[in-house]
């Protein structure tokens, strides 16, 4: 499958950063900041309509590495430019180029000093996150996993809010950290795997339970500052409340994603005897996140934190339903992290409608906006109905496969994560009373409802959230084949013999 | 000894040289001072030059002058890395010494008389030349550090490495001394020979290793014989010290690998853990205390310690992946050094450097491409991908692990991270931060020039490394069986 004759993937990722350079120019031309802009937006446009390409092209029965692309790179270690996707990452890839034109058209009026810079850095930093879910070399992988860093770092640091220093710092120091500690792995396992950086040949392996312990902790680390788990969420509510609006998005709906990616693509089939064994760890971790990522929601007065601490919540059901090995777990948790990825972007956004005309996130300056803004007051409760776990909206699909894989695995444990919602539906809906409803309290701000832009931008999401609220097959379909492998690798039984 | 017609086209590279210099003397004396910038032009012809007799010599494994001179791939590696430091040195020192009111026509002489005792040293079989190469350096930079005539800081630290130098080198050659007395010889290839033999007198031979070890140790600034570096790196004019920070050092790991990975590697069981600890604390001295720094020179030379450190790891074990991984991190941080250098010495502040941190707030707003260029060093130099600095690590922990010694392989990933925090201050002060007025960038083409080569290679070793990888493992492969 090829684009103009250069295979899809490479594609994908080096379209975005081309048309970064294209923007370049627009530097020296003053005035420019619309075309770039407009430029920008078309072109997340063709690279999401391309990417759609990968869903009419993939083969939805085989859970094997497709649209592969694999050349020598590197002479010396025998490092590859491999590419290649299966369902979970044809997944994750089109939401991050589903999220991106969102991104530009929220960032239309919120960004306005340095806009070619920040159109291109957020045109990079889409390439370089298609690339971290298509890699299949390790070395590669890591390249774009470590990379991603530097312009995430400027998006928050250059166009963020007041205490950008210390958030951005605090940011790019964890995950640094964390993610080095996943380079000693992969650097061992080069030499435990057969002297190969291919992941799908690293998969095949079985490793002895001393390494595996030792190489599932340290990439846990890595992993869980990503997600991020219980105790290493602490970087999260800074760094989103100085973000700007396009940088929380792509935060929240497609970087935290990546560290549950990396359990599912790395941990699992890798370490299946130490995933089995460290699981009543990540099952603490995962409740202690779920439990305490709410109750800190529920004391927030910026409304940045709130949805960063909801995040810390949803995001422990994720790695809950990972690691409960069953199909609606795992699918559950799949889902979870596109359910999350498309409720949360779009709160975030929400938000930032809100930011552009008030420059206030606290709670305590709103009030009754449902009488200012009703159109946007709907979206807004469209939203966190989903994001609370509502049935017929999305996020209940992905909760509700968790639980039930739970609770065919533990029972108690279920019971605890169901806590989840309950706790969900009170600081969202505390969200809703102090924000949308009470009393209108007019400002010196004027609050018009959702321009054209804006309008744009809910929409599609409210979209999703409809359709995989209603109708989640489609999207189960992409992953079936991905996941029955995946749980065969995990229990060490034949793929098929675990489906359903 | 024999002046064959062999041992003279073998050491051609080095006779250019040292002509050149010495004809860059006599010119000195009659170009008028406006066109003394002729002198640089013609500089830079004589590297190309060199560098092309160099790259004629590549490929042959050359005993000269009865072993005490050896051409190879491996010494015409660091040459040919030396001739390129070199050259973006003079692209970068043309207009910075105008300013600083330096412009002399030795600077040029002196440097390619440095440059040719790195030469001897990289190339030498021989115990005695090698310390006549070290020596024929020292000597010129002793003098290019103290070029400030009327700054005390740089006249102080000209003072400061010649005094330390001189004990260093006095220290090297007692440890010559004790080896020679020991085996009776002092080529390396004999040295070896003796080493390797199980009745060698093995407390001479000890005693001699630690010493040229301390001499080695301080040219490449590693803990505990780094602290003239500081001081020296933050005095020199900041052209010498960046070719300095590059090529000196480069230069002393090639004959460090030569001398431990030959002569020595017979007793390696005796020096490993010396080698371990001297890696674990420069990691720790140049990453921890350079935090503390507020003045970029002085925190690229602790950075410079801590970056010794890591290369030395590459020492341990004899074999491809631990050499390959020392020469690409020398050849990456050749080029990311020279580069952070080249973009402190054009920030001028009121008529002079503007070398503090505070001076780089806000150059993204007033100097944008300076900024990124900047950006792409501080990250390289941090270890980030996509650019050759994280390859380099990459390679260095690639040979620990390989070695087995994976807990000193997390210890230095463990400074990596502590490390990345001062590099990030940089960027942080360049594009998060509000403009200072006062502070002009002032770059000449010849010196965008040497930017973009220094950035553009940096950037090069992380996306396509290909060529220089294949380039480094062929200069490997006389040296490693």
């Amino acid at each position: 499958m090829t684009f103009l004759t250069v295979p899809i993937l490479t594609f994908l990722i080096f379209f975005p950063m081309a048309g970064a350079l294209l923007l370049l120019p627009f530097r020296a031309i003053p005035g420019s900041e619309k075309t770039v802009r407009i430029l920008a937006l078309v072109l997340t446009c063709v690279e999401f309509l391309i990417s759609l390409d990968l869903i009419l092209g993939m083969n939805q029965t085989s859970y094997r590495m497709q649209f592969t692309e694999d050349h020598p790179w590197i002479p010396f270690a025998n490092i590859h430019y491999s590419l290649g996707v299966d369902g979970i990452s044809i997944v994750l890839i089109i939401m991050t180029t589903f999220l991106l034109p969102m991104c530009v058209l929220t960032s239309w009026k919120g960004i306005s000093t340095r806009v070619v810079e920040f159109m291109m850095t957020l045109l990079i930093l889409e390439g370089i996150m298609v690339g971290v879910f298509a890699a299949t070399d390790f070395v590669l992988f890591y390249v774009f996993w470590e990379s991603m860093l530097i312009p995430m770092y400027l998006i928050i640091g250059v166009w963020g809010g007041p205490n950008r220093l210390y958030a951005t710092i605090k940011f790019f120091l964890y995950t640094l950290a964390g993610s080095l500690l996943l380079l000693l792995v992969i650097i061992s396992l080069y030499f435990v795997g057969g002297h190969t950086f291919n992941i799908v040949r690293l998969m095949g392996q079985h490793y002895s339970m001393l390494f595996q312990e030792f190489a599932f902790v340290a990439m846990f680390v890595a992993f869980a500052v990503k997600v991020p788990m219980f105790p290493f969420h602490t970087w999260l509510p800074d760094a989103h409340v100085e973000a700007p609006t396009a940088g929380s998005v792509i935060l929240a709906s497609v970087m935290l994603k990546m560290g549950a990616y990396g359990f599912l693509r790395f941990s699992l089939p890798m370490f299946p005897d130490a995933s089995h064994f460290f699981t009543p760890l990540i099952f603490g971790l995962s409740l202690a996140g779920i439990i305490w990522g709410a109750l800190m929601a529920m004391a927030q007065e910026d409304m940045k934190k709130l949805i960063a601490y909801s995040s810390v919540s949803h995001m422990g059901i994720v790695t809950l339903g990972i690691f409960v090995f069953n199909y609606q777990g795992m699918e559950g948790a799949l889902m979870g992290m596109v359910n999350h990825g498309v409720t949360t972007g779009a709160l975030f956004l929400c938000v930032g409608v809100l930011y552009d005309r008030t420059h206030s996130r606290l709670l305590s300056d709103y009030g009754g906006i449902a009488k200012a803004m009703p159109v946007f007051s709907t979206m807004f409760m469209i939203f966190s109905m989903s994001s609370l776990g509502l049935p017929g909206l999305n996020s209940f699909i992905g909760e509700f496969l968790v639980l039930l894989g739970t609770f065919r695995q533990h029972s108690a444990l279920a019971v605890l994560a169901t806590t989840v919602i309950i706790l969900a539906a009170l600081y969202m809906l505390y969200l809703l009373t102090r924000v949308i409803w009470g009393i209108y309290s007019p400002r010196e701000w004027s609050l018009p409802d959702l321009n054209r832009l804006e309008w744009a931008s809910l929409m599609p999401l409210a979209a999703m959230v409809f359709w995989i609220g209603i109708e989640p097959n489609p999207f189960l379909g992409l992953l079936h084949a991905s996941v029955s492998h995946l749980i065969g690798q995990v229990q060490g039984v034949a793929p098929l013999a675990s489906l359903r | 000894m024999s002046f064959s017609a062999v041992n003279i086209l073998g050491t051609m590279p080095e006779i250019y040289l040292t002509f050149f210099g010495c004809i860059l003397l006599i010119l000195e004396t009659m170009v008028p001072k406006e066109k003394r910038s002729w002198l640089a032009y013609f500089t830079i012809i004589a590297l190309v030059f060199a560098m092309l007799a160099s790259i004629g010599l590549n490929g042959k494994g050359l005993p000269l002058y009865s072993g005490l001179y050896i051409i190879d791939p491996f010494s015409n590696f660091f040459k040919i890395t030396i001739y390129a430091a070199g050259i973006i040195t003079v692209l970068l020192s043309l207009p910075y010494l105008e300013q600083e009111d330096i412009h002399f026509g030795e600077y040029y002489a002196f440097l390619l008389f440095a440059i040719v005792g790195m030469m001897v040293m990289v190339s030498s079989g021989d115990l005695i030349t090698l310390f006549l190469g070290i020596e024929l350096m020292s000597l010129c930079f002793y003098v290019l550090v103290g070029l400030k005539r009327e700054d005390t800081r740089s006249v102080e630290a000209a003072f400061k490495y010649f005094l330390l130098g001189a004990f260093s080198s006095a220290i090297f050659l007692f440890g010559i001394s004790f080896l020679y007395g020991a085996s009776g010889t002092e080529t390396i290839s004999g040295l070896a020979n003796f080493i390797n033999n199980p009745g060698a007198l093995k407390p001479m031979v000890i005693g001699g290793m630690i010493l040229t070890l301390v001499g080695f140790t301080f040219k490449v600034s590693a803990v505990p014989f780094h602290m003239w570096t500081p001081d020296v790196y933050e005095g020199a004019p900041t052209v010498v010290t960046g070719f300095m920070a590059a090529a000196a050092k480069i230069a002393a790991f090639g004959v460090f690998l030569r001398v431990f990975w030959v002569a020595f590697s017979g007793n390696r069981h005796d020096w490993d853990l010396l080698i371990i600890l001297i890696s674990i604390l420069s990691m720790a001295v140049g990453n921890l205390v350079a935090i503390l720094q507020t003045n970029l020179k002085r925190m690229l030379a602790y950075s410079s310690i801590g970056h010794a450190g890591y290369a030395l790891m590459g020492l341990l074990l004899p074999n491809r992946e631990s050499l390959f991984a020392l020469l690409f991190y020398a050849f990456t941080y050749v080029f990311m050094t020279l580069g952070a250098f080249g973009v402190i010495l054009m920030m001028r502040k009121k008529g002079v450097e503007g070398e503090e941190i505070s001076d780089f707030t806000g150059l993204h707003k007033s100097h944008p491409v300076a900024a990124f260029a900047m950006l792409i060093f501080m990250f390289s130099l941090a270890g980030i991908p996509p650019f050759g600095g994280f390859l380099a690590k990459f390679y260095i922990f690639f040979a620990v692990i390989h070695a087995g010694y994976t807990w000193l392989a997390v210890l230095g990933v463990l400074f990596a991270a502590i490390g990345a925090y001062y590099y990030i201050k940089i960027v942080m002060a360049m594009y998060m931060k509000d403009p200072q007025e006062n502070v002009v960038f002032h770059s000449t083409p010849m010196g965008r020039l040497a930017l973009l080569v220094t950035a553009g290679t940096t950037m090069l070793l992380g996306i396509y490394p290909a060529p220089f990888v294949t380039y480094i493992k062929s200069s490997l492969a006389l040296f490693v069986p």
